[in-house]
Formats: structure tokens, sequence, C-alpha cells
């Protein structure tokens, strides 16, 4: 690796950097705080020659995501990028474009949704859009959003999953902080990523019908298949990983990452960002002889439950953090976590901590305090179900 | 664009082959007609982009696949923005010589499509934009849409004691696409198919955005027999309620001005729409055909 | 005749034989419109003048040139009538189906 490979960029740079090592044919993207530094330096690449594409100033995200299927209705790579409420505007499209097995690839800056309004971070935008068919990774740092640009392609692309692919970053935490990040040579990207194939697309040689309707004789089994595709993504999620660690020299250890999981008696499960913070927690924590543990998912479809599983199956308690609430209920991602857990024989306890909407700073003694309550948890004393964090009012009684 | 270099296209020399066949659409349909006629201008090399509504309904039910040539559904407000990709797409990938048009009907025209035909128009994506008009939401069940004229019953503006139908006058469609500076745009109707069929072929030659608007008769909606749909377009055109336009290089161009309109009480009065409107009400019609027209010949001479 | 005729389908037995994603081949018919019908339109090659309008403004695009004068696709005709209609010369008459 050399010096000129590293450049000091906000995450927003980086992906626009990682999506042009993946030479998408077409960008279609409306502007939309804070993913604009993204379409931004893409469509200076465009105008500079340094990226080969075709750049489309769509009037409004539904066309962005409509625009990218007829891109790849044809053959073509195609690369969109949205946030918050232009993510929900794109709601009909989300589900179409699985729908329609186009594996568009986008990057979605996590962003509080409306009302009432807020332009900063949190979880509730892409995780109402869970069930859209969607593969969902959330990254912790510009390097991996940069990475994972370029490994979406090889991965949505892939003849057993052909599903669009929606890369995550936390709204400024992520998106506008500057780090430093090394940048892949294009040959050795080209020679990971090959250019796209599909069955499924249009062309002079083989005209196709698509996006047909079905009849209920028919509409479940398209259905399956799309859910089976999403299953057997998981696989390829690990091939991928393993292939770009092995050219690249990154690893990201697939669906979830681990840290001081091995003898920990409870697991503190996180997604994005805050991980980085609470990885520094679990060292201060560790000093003290406390066996704390750190679960990072990173996806959250396909769920990594097995891989949850797995790592949980030794612990009393974990808790999951999550930038989110789904009204009337608990966290999301901790729905999802707990229906893991209930498919093994014997599981730990687990516990909500709902925290950082609407930018809300989630810092270490927020961490901390988590921990300590599932430390107090394992010992067998009461704490809340769901807690909701760092509160500026009282909200009991 | 100079016209004179393109050469017409009639029965004799149009080609055999069917782009669209097979389809499920009901007896008499006039959109299935514009489609069929576009497509076997628009030949091999074509990519046909449909929303949501009758024509996407009745050529896309799996196993029978009724588009000849490569053809997709889009969403419903998504269709001129999908063709936007296509050609982009194409074009990215070197694919040359393509033709990518949308067929959608006057709801996902001027209505819940109308943001994304802006938008492609804006950007002068090479790609024909086809709206053909029946005036309703047909495959829902003829609700109102913004191109239904005034004094149609629908199932949403029902004709009763208190309201003739739809109270609304019909969207300037053709005008605000123009307004875009478009290129080329043109009105047509499916009962003067030799018209529309060169229209196509000259939007066929732009480089850049074309929008074709054409009347197309929906007996299932208008209540009207199936056999008469494309003399019953022709009637529309022949008594002023539709009109044979062309837009190009910024000039309005009137093809079609004639001496005398045939009668508007005559053309309403084979139609199931409109057979409830009283004398008083269709002379609210004739005025503002009147009226139109005397716009239209003053500035489009 | 250039235009697509019905072939046979096999229904898929197992999940993979589904195409992947609702993408098929064009021009892929397997069923006719035929049974739509309660009128036939039937041309009269003697009167028929080759004008060729019907087959311009059939919407199912059943009528087809044929040794100089039309001839009709009865698998796909629906019967509308739109031909007879509009034939200037009446050469075409709508026949009733016969059960």
């Amino acid at each position: 690796m050399t010096e000129k490979n590293r450049y000091f960029v906000s995450g927003d740079e980086a992906v626009a950097l990682g999506t042009r090592l993946a030479r998408p044919h077409v960008i279609s993207a409306y502007p939309i705080t804070p993913q604009t530094i993204v379409v931004e330096r893409l469509s200076e690449m465009v105008e500079d020659g340094s990226l080969k594409a075709e750049f489309m100033h769509v009037e409004s995200e539904h066309s962005a995501i409509s625009a990218a299927m007829g891109v790849s209705s044809v053959g073509a790579r195609s690369f969109t990028a949205t946030s918050s409420q232009g993510l929900l505007y794109m709601a009909e499209g989300l589900h179409y474009a699985s729908g329609g097995r186009f594996p568009v690839v986008m990057m979605n800056a996590n962003r509080a949704t409306a009302l009432p309004w807020s332009i900063f971070g949190d979880l509730r935008d892409s995780l109402s859009q869970l069930d859209s068919g969607w593969i969902q990774v959330y990254v912790e740092d510009a390097q991996e959003a940069l990475d994972m640009m370029i490994q979406a392609y090889k991965i949505a692309e892939h003849k057993k999953v052909l599903t669009p692919f929606m890369v995550n970053l936390d709204g400024f935490v992520l998106t506008h902080t500057y780090e430093e990040v090394e940048v892949p040579d294009q040959e050795m990207v080209d020679q990971f990523l090959p250019p796209f194939e599909t069955p499924n697309k249009m062309s002079i040689e083989k005209p196709m019908n698509m996006g047909f309707s079905t009849s209920p004789a028919d509409n479940m089994e398209f259905k399956f298949q799309q859910h089976k595709a999403m299953m057997d993504s998981i696989a390829v999620i690990k091939e991928v990983d393993q292939e770009y660690g092995d050219m690249i020299g990154r690893y990201y250890n697939g669906m979830i990452d681990t840290y001081q999981c091995d003898d920990a008696e409870v697991i503190l499960m996180t997604l994005g960002s805050v991980t980085g913070t609470a990885r520094v927690v679990v060292d201060a924590l560790r000093a003290k002889g406390l066996k704390v543990g750190l679960l990072k998912i990173r996806y959250m479809r396909p769920f990594p439950e097995k891989e949850i599983q797995e790592v949980v199956k030794n612990a009393k308690v974990i808790g999951v953090l999550d930038k989110d609430i789904s009204f009337g209920f608990e966290g999301t991602i901790y729905t999802n976590v707990n229906s893991a857990l209930v498919r093994m024989q014997s599981h730990p306890q687990s516990y909500n901590f709902v925290a950082g909407m609407g930018g809300r700073d989630v810092s270490k003694a927020d961490i901390e305090e988590m921990f300590m309550d599932l430390l107090h948890a394992a010992k067998g004393e009461e704490i809340e179900r769901v807690k909701f964090i760092n509160m500026g009012v009282e909200i009991n009684g | 664009m100079d016209n004179t270099a393109i050469k017409k296209i009639n029965a004799k020399n149009i080609t055999d082959k069917e782009y669209f066949y097979g389809h499920k659409a009901c007896a008499g349909c006039g959109g299935s007609l514009a489609v069929r006629q576009a497509l076997k201008v628009l030949g091999d090399r074509s990519y046909s982009v449909l929303p949501a509504g009758c024509m996407a309904a009745v050529g896309f039910i799996y196993p029978q696949m009724a588009f000849n040539s490569n053809a997709v559904i889009s969403m419903f407000p998504g269709s001129a923005s999908m063709a936007s990709g296509i050609t982009a797409g194409n074009k990215a990938l070197g694919v040359e010589d393509t033709h990518t048009v949308v067929f959608a009907g006057d709801g996902g025209t001027a209505d819940i499509g109308l943001q994304a035909l802006s938008g492609a128009i804006d950007r002068d994506d090479k790609l024909i934009y086809i709206c053909y008009d029946n005036e309703a939401y047909m495959n829902t069940g003829i609700q109102k849409s913004g191109l239904t004229p005034f004094g149609t019953k629908t199932t949403t503006t029902p004709a009763g004691k208190n309201l003739p139908g739809s109270i609304t006058e019909k969207k300037n469609l053709f005008e605000i696409v123009a307004a875009h500076d478009i290129k080329y745009a043109a009105t047509a109707s499916i009962g003067y198919i030799n018209d529309f069929i060169n229209k196509v072929n000259k939007a066929k030659q732009v480089d850049g955005t074309s929008f074709i608007h054409v009347y197309a008769s929906c007996p299932t909606g208008w209540g009207t027999p199936t056999e008469t749909s494309v003399e019953i377009a022709k009637e529309a055109v022949d008594c002023g309620l539709w009109y044979l336009a062309e837009y190009e290089n910024g000039e309005f161009k009137l093809n079609r001005n004639p001496k005398e309109f045939k009668s508007i009480p005559e053309y309403i009065k084979k139609q199931g729409r409109f057979k409830h409107l009283t004398d008083d009400q269709i002379k609210h019609i004739e005025a503002a055909r009147d009226k139109k027209w005397a716009r239209i010949r003053k500035n489009w001479g | 005749m250039n235009r697509p005729k019905v072939t046979e389908f096999k229904k898929a037995k197992h999940i993979n034989d589904y195409p992947t994603g609702p993408g098929f081949q064009g021009g892929h018919l397997v069923d006719k419109n035929a049974g739509w019908r309660t009128f036939r339109p039937v041309i009269d090659k003697d009167a028929c003048v080759n004008c060729l309008i019907c087959y311009m403004i059939c919407p199912d695009g059943t009528i087809y040139k044929s040794d100089d004068k039309v001839d009709i696709d009865y698998d796909f005709c629906k019967g509308c009538g739109v031909c007879a209609n509009g034939c200037n010369v009446n050469a075409i008459k709508m026949v009733k189906e016969e059960l």
C-alpha cells in the first residue's frame, strides 16, 4: 500500500470513491441532506472524466429509483443515493426493484424521519423499509463504507442473489466526519468485480417482457424465489468478504463482527458508527475486570440469525441498542434479535436500549450505563426491558 | 428537424410484423390500436415502458407475453424516468439505434406521471412518450382523471340531480408539454391513423424527448359500441373536441383546421358517458370549444 | 403472417423452473382470444379492393395481407367489428358465431 492511495475524506466522499471504483454505468440521484456530498463528488468525477458514467439529474427520489431500474433492466450497472424522506418517497420503488430482481446499489444516509423535521441521524428511515426486499448493511466508518460500495455490487449481482443492496451510513456522524481511508487500485477492483451479467434483462437479441403480472397461481412462487435469493445471499456475503479481504487486505467478518465476546457474560449489540464508541467502553470496563462484549450487527437483511445465536450462546444477558423505535412496541433491531434468540434451546435474557434518535449523541457514559444495566440484570436484578437512554426530562409518572 | 427527408409511412409500406399481439384488451380497444401501430413504426429495436394501467394489465399476464419486442411495466408515476434509465443504460453500454417508448394513459400522464415526464423533457432524454388518452382511469373502472372533459359521467363523477358528471375541463396537456420547449410534440387520434403513425415516425427521428398525445376511444368506459371505436375517435376531431396539431422548433402548427365543425350533440348522444347532458350543458361544451378554437386559430395559424 | 403463434407451455414443477424474476420471452403466447367472439368478420374477397383500412385499424392486429387481399387470424380476432364498420366498400360482414 502506497502513500498515494491514502485520502483524508468524509464518509460521503468515501462512498463516492468506492462507487467510482465499481464503475457504475448510470448514476441517478436527487439531492437530500446528508447524502448530497456523495452525488456532488460523483458529478465532479463524471465531469472530469475520471468516472465514465451517465449522470441523470432526476426530478425526485421516486424517479431516481425508477431510472435505476430502467438502467438495470437493460443489463447496465446503476447507482443511486438518498436519505430519510427521500428513501420513504422511494418506498414503492424499493419493493419494485427487489421484486423485479434488479441489483441496484444505493447508499442511504441514515436520518430521522419527519415529523418533527430533523436532518440528523437515526435509523428509522431504513429500518422502516426492512421488509422491502433489499439487502441492508450498516457500516461503522468511512473505510468500511468505501469497501462496501465495491462489495455491494459483487453481492447484489451474484447470479444466486440478484437483489438490490442498500449501504447505510449514519447521517452526519459518519457521512460528514473526516477519516483517513485507503483506496484500492482500480485494476485490483476490476479483477475483484467483473462486469455485470444477468439473465434478467431486455436486449435486441433476446426481447423480454419484464415486470409482468402473475395470477394467484404463480405469485407466491416468485415471492418465494425472492426470499430464497435473500437467504442464499448469506453464503455469498461471507464468500465475497473473504475474497475481498484476500485481495484488498481488509476483512469485515461477514454478517456480524464481534469484540471481546468469547468469555463475555453480557453482550451489547450495535449497528453502524456507534460501535466505535462502544469498543472504547468495552476496553474501559474490561480493564476493570468486567466481562463485557460487543456484537456489531452488519447486515439487517438478510438477518444474521445463526451468527448471533453462536456468539450469544454462553452469555447470561444481552442488550440491543436501537437508534429507532417501532411505536407501540420496541426497537426494531431488538424485535429481530429476540426472534433469533427464541429459536435457541436456551437463550440469554435480552434488553433494549433506545438511544440517539434525531441525532442525539450516544456518549461513552450512555453506553457504560447500558453495560452496567446488563451486568445488574446478569446478577438477577430487575431492570427495564425497553429503556430510553439520555432523555432530557423525567418520563415516568 | 428536416421533415422533407422523412419518408411517409402508409398501409403498403408499414411492416407486416405485429409487435402487440394476443393481448387481453377489451374488444374494440382504442389504446391497443395506438400501441400496435406505434410499435409497427418503431420496429424490432424498441423498448416499451408501460406504467400500471390498461395496456400493462392486458399485455403481460404470465405466461402470455403480448409484446413481441422488449417491454417492461414501470411504476405508475415512474414511466418516463424508467424510460430515461433504459435510454441511459443502453447508451452507456454502447447499444445504439434503439427507441425507448412510453405508452401511458391519461391519468398515468397528466396526473400521477406528470412530474417524471417533466423531468425527462427537462433532461431532453431520447425517448418517445405516447399518452393514449381515453379520458378516464379505465383500468380501475372508469374514474375521473385530469383529462376527463366537462360533463363526463365516470364512477367518481356521477351525473345526478346536482352535478353534470365531471365539472372540470380537460387539462391542457399538449401545451403543458410544449411549454417545456420540447423538441417535438403532437396530438393525434386513432380516428386518423395515418396521421398518427407518421407523427410516431417523426418522433422516432428526434434526438431528444418527443411526445404524442393520441386520442384513443374506450368502448367500455365511454358506453359506445365496440365497432365504432375508430369512427368515434375521428368524430371527436371533426366536431372540434379534439384537434390535430404539432409543436416543433418552438412553433405550434395546426394540422387540420375544419371549415365547419361536425355536430357536438351528434357526437355526444352516441356515448353513454354523456347521455345525461342537458341542452344547456351541451351549449357550455360548444362554447368552450369555440373559445379554444378561436385562440388556436389566432395563435397557431 | 408475421406474428407470434401459440406455443405449448409447461407449467413449472420446481421453483428453479420459474424465470429469475418477473421477466419472460417477448411474444410468448399460450392461449387464444377466439372464445371472446359472438360475431365473426367475414371478408367478401370479390368486394374487397385491398385498400388495407381494416388492416390498419384492427386493434388486435389480426388482419393481415394475403395474396393481394386480406385475411383474418381467427385465433385472435375478438369480433369487435371495427374492421367491418371501417370498410368503405362493405366487404366485411359480421356473422353471428354458432355455438
